[in-house]
């Protein structure tokens, strides 16, 4: 399994003690992503989709053992530098928009998590970075954009070059938090073709969020964050 | 997430908002500038006060302050009160203790620079910076009653070659109403730079000197038609009546002491002897509290710099926070983006240090002929010295930590925010 969460409780701690909890906000029994698997996570927003996606980043702590596990490791066991390195190394993050980092150029923005992340690098196979960005914007249509300022870029195709600094390096899972939201219909499904075609080359598992249930049918299973989230009180 | 590509992200970052950042490494350049400016000149200053006599233990005039007897006598400031007579001086020129003595007589100008009367003595045994002695560049000492030798800036600044004939003037004014012109002086030497107040000064004799006022009368010009020709002058046998001061050198540093005591409680006449190098560090202590607020205020100045630098890089925080956001989601912890800040900060403050030294050098080109000119102090142009590089560090080392209160902030925002991207 790719993404294995088995009974995971979480809470936000509120105040200074570990004790004065706040309400529970995920109660999910058991979730799985298999290695490859593409998986529509839709839900309202306060169904806590952006505190899961943060569990499983490691930007927050995972509460136990043995509850959330990536790539067979287990969060909650690593320190929070190494979960940080952890996520860099092996996790490819798309936004919904303002995704790129202003002052960086196109190829710049791609190749950000390689210069930040050696491991991500070696997993280039040795191909240098500029090879590696010609070849992911190529795939992604932006190639003649490479060396231009990313606030040129109309929102599509600054959502591309996002994909292509997802992509680099290859990471074994894509997170893409309403990644469309941004685009209309008819590009919305362009641009999801484009990530699951360049996926499969790697064989990257996609953890794909939205509340547009119209995209469900792209992806092999769809996921409703109300149904298996068991958390009673749920706050936006 | 290495350190290569953290200062990489920095210098780009740095770069992306050019103009606030430009402004802030001038503002911190300027106020470094100000900073190793004011050390610098202070110790150039000192020096170039310290070195201006050596060798000399004491120094003796009429009666009056130590420190205005330093000015005139050395350095051409301000001027004498009362003369003293050749008697005295001649006591202690023939004084068994006394290795040399240097006659020293003041009053007189040409075009706003002091003429100096003194004799054969002054070419022999003058020192300065150390073991340094007057040396001609051109001609021969003043040996005639009508002879002048020209300090170099003197012979630069007016062009006179040697065989000029020059008018000297009555007291100190640039424009003098009293000229002595009916006796010139032939220019018959010219010094070598010594960049000491030396350069801006003319010799004469002592002779020389009494010639141009034999036919005064209690300070006022003779009347017209009663003025004693040059010719005549040089039939007359002119004796030198008084001196401002001389310079002297016992024969040992103990015989100093005695000797100063002696000058002191001369019976003869109301004497002062000083030590130039006693002096000279009393005048550095009347100094001392304006060097030391000069230099309270110029750190404080550093200190706005600096904080000029907190703010620009305090309120980029809010439209940053979601580039933090995305370095979060590519693997930055928290701690990397505290270091991201600090590092922003630091290359400022470093950017503004070298920019700073930079300008100071340009500053003190600019400065350098000037201050010469107007106050006669040189300013040495050399590299920075183990203090200025310690001022220079510190600003660093300021920077860094002024860095770390925009740092800690965008810390606890990183926290805090995660991935969640906020516009």
């Amino acid at each position: 399994m790719t993404i294995e969460i088995n009974q995971l409780k979480f809470a936000y701690i509120r105040g200074r003690r570990a004790s004065e909890t706040a309400p529970v906000i995920l109660d999910i029994e058991r979730l799985q992503l298999a290695s490859g698997e593409r998986v529509f996570l839709h839900g309202p927003s306060g169904s806590g989709k952006t505190t899961l996606l943060g569990l499983l980043g490691g930007v927050l702590a995972a509460p136990g053992p043995g509850q959330i596990q990536v790539l067979g490791q287990d969060l909650a066991a690593m320190s929070g530098p190494r979960r940080d390195a952890f996520r860099g190394s092996h996790l490819g993050y798309i936004f919904q928009m303002f995704n790129l980092i202003p002052y960086l150029n196109v190829e710049e923005n791609i190749v950000l998590p390689c210069r930040l992340n050696p491991e991500r690098r070696a997993r280039l196979n040795g191909r240098g970075l500029k090879d590696a960005a010609r070849e992911l914007a190529d795939h992604l249509g932006i190639a003649e954009y490479l060396e231009q300022p990313v606030t040129r870029l109309s929102v599509g195709q600054q959502q591309r070059v996002a994909a292509a600094r997802a992509l680099i390096g290859s990471p074994e899972i894509i997170i893409a938090d309403e990644p469309t939201s941004a685009l209309d219909a008819d590009r919305r499904e362009k641009f999801i073709e484009l990530l699951f075609r360049n996926c499969e080359e790697s064989k990257a598992t996609v953890l794909f969020v939205s509340h547009d249930r119209a995209l469900l049918p792209l992806f092999d299973r769809g996921v409703s964050l109300p149904e298996i989230n068991r958390a009673t009180e749920v706050v936006a | 997430m290495n350190f290569s590509g953290l200062l990489r992200l920095a210098v780009q970052s740095i770069r992306n908002r050019a103009l606030t950042t430009t402004l802030t490494v001038i503002s911190i350049a300027l106020s470094v500038a100000l900073l190793i400016g004011v050390e610098h000149i202070r110790t150039s200053a000192r020096e170039s006060f310290q070195g201006t006599i050596s060798q000399t233990d004491l120094i003796v005039g009429a009666r009056s302050g130590p420190i205005q007897l330093l000015l005139y006598s050395v350095f051409h400031m301000g001027s004498a009160t009362s003369n003293i007579s050749f008697e005295s001086y001649e006591k202690y020129r023939d004084h068994p203790a006394v290795e040399w003595t240097i006659p020293i007589s003041l009053g007189d100008s040409h075009r706003g620079y002091r003429v100096v009367a003194t004799d054969q003595n002054f070419y022999e045994h003058y020192r300065y910076r150390g073991d340094r002695r007057i040396e001609l560049q051109d001609g021969t000492t003043a040996g005639d009653i009508f002879d002048v030798v020209l300090g170099s800036e003197v012979a630069a600044k007016l062009n006179y070659p040697v065989g000029k004939k020059i008018v000297l003037s009555h007291g100190m004014a640039t424009r003098s109403l009293l000229n002595h012109e009916d006796k010139p002086f032939t220019v018959v030497g010219i010094l070598k730079r010594t960049s000491t107040p030396v350069d801006r000064s003319l010799y004469i004799t002592l002779e020389g000197m009494e010639a141009i006022h034999v036919d005064w009368q209690s300070g006022a010009p003779p009347m017209y038609g009663e003025e004693i020709p040059a010719e005549r002058i040089r039939a007359m046998n002119l004796k030198v009546e008084q001196i401002t001061a001389f310079l002297l050198r016992s024969k040992s540093r103990m015989l100093t002491l005695q000797l100063q005591r002696e000058v002191n409680t001369d019976a003869g006449e109301a004497l002062l002897g000083i030590i130039p190098g006693v002096t000279l560090s009393e005048l550095w202590q009347t100094i001392g509290y304006a060097e030391s607020a000069l230099l309270i205020v110029t750190v404080v100045v550093v200190l706005v710099g600096l904080t000029g630098m907190l703010m620009s890089i305090y309120t980029s925080l809010n439209e940053r926070r979601r580039e933090m956001a995305i370095l979060r989601s590519l693997g930055a912890g928290p701690r990397k983006i505290l270091a991201l800040f600090v590092l922003e900060s630091g290359l400022l403050s470093c950017a503004g240090c070298v920019l700073g030294v930079v300008l100071e050098c340009l500053g003190l080109l600019v400065a350098q002929p000037v201050v010469e000119d107007q106050l006669g102090l040189y300013l040495s142009i050399d590299f920075l010295s183990g203090v200025e590089l310690a001022y220079l560090a510190l600003v660093v080392a300021a920077g860094f930590l002024i860095g770390l209160v925009p740092a800690a902030r965008a810390y606890r925002n990183a926290l805090a925010d995660g991935l969640t991207i906020r516009v």
